[in-house]
């Protein structure tokens, strides 16, 4: 392992958070503009990659959500699926999205399938990368560990 | 006043677009290029937030956060890469 690198490790705490907070600002903010699920994935995969490049791999794996990135992906699949879903309900084709509102009082939310397909698609992206990527600097890791002086079988 | 300056400022940022491209074609070393590669991201961020106030559009403002995080998080993993000092065969 590499030896630990202070500043790294200690910028890398906030920064965590606020990469991911950015990319909740970009899946959200993609419904009307620029953003959407995919490219907020991508941002969050740089979480996961800056926290594994200060802290291993193996902590940056914790640290996801479902601390696994294929169980990851695969809830964002599933999100993707079930949102789908409701249309065969009310006789449409599958993944024709539906969209209402709930009346707040003062103000109504608007929802729809569409965005939990995003959600799906956020997670999907997020575990797929990350876990492509962590086990990049995974192998990235392990030559390290030949150097140090070890019986040869 | 900030619309006459604007012009000057995109102008000036494109011309530190280019030195930083010509270091990192250049650059002797490699963290000369590292560090080129870092002053690109940084001068884009600072590039669109400038064409977002010309432009008026808020939009690019979104670019130039994601730009700034993606260029952090990319110029560590260089450094990364540079302490190690070998190749990911």
């Amino acid at each position: 392992m590499n030896p630990r690198l202070v500043i790294l490790d200690v910028v890398a705490r906030p920064l965590y958070v606020v990469v991911l907070l950015a990319s909740l600002v970009v899946l959200l903010r993609g419904h009307n503009e620029p953003g959407g699920g995919f490219i907020a994935g991508l941002v969050a995969v740089t979480a996961s990659v800056l926290w594994a490049l200060a802290h291993g791999p193996a902590a940056a794996e914790a640290r996801l959500p479902f601390r696994s990135p294929l169980i990851l992906s695969a809830v964002g699949v599933a999100l993707g699926v079930v949102s789908g879903l409701p249309a065969l309900l009310f006789g449409d084709a599958f993944l024709t999205h539906l969209w209402g509102a709930i009346p707040l009082g003062f103000t109504e939310l608007k929802v729809s399938t569409v965005l939990v397909f995003d959600v799906g698609v956020y997670l999907c992206v997020w575990g797929a990368l990350a876990g492509y990527a962590l086990s990049l600097l995974e192998a990235d890791l392990t030559p390290a560990d030949d150097e140090r002086p070890e019986p040869r079988r | 006043m900030t619309a006459a300056v604007l012009p000057w400022v995109l102008a000036m940022l494109g011309a530190a677009i280019f030195l930083a491209l010509y270091r990192l074609v250049r650059g002797p070393g490699l963290p000369d290029r590292i560090l080129a590669l870092d002053t690109l991201y940084v001068v884009t961020t600072a590039l669109l937030i400038a064409l977002g106030i010309w432009l008026d559009s808020g939009v690019y403002f979104e670019a130039a956060m994601i730009i700034a995080l993606l260029g952090f998080v990319g110029t560590v993993a260089f450094a990364r890469y540079l302490e190690r000092g070998d190749v990911v065969e």
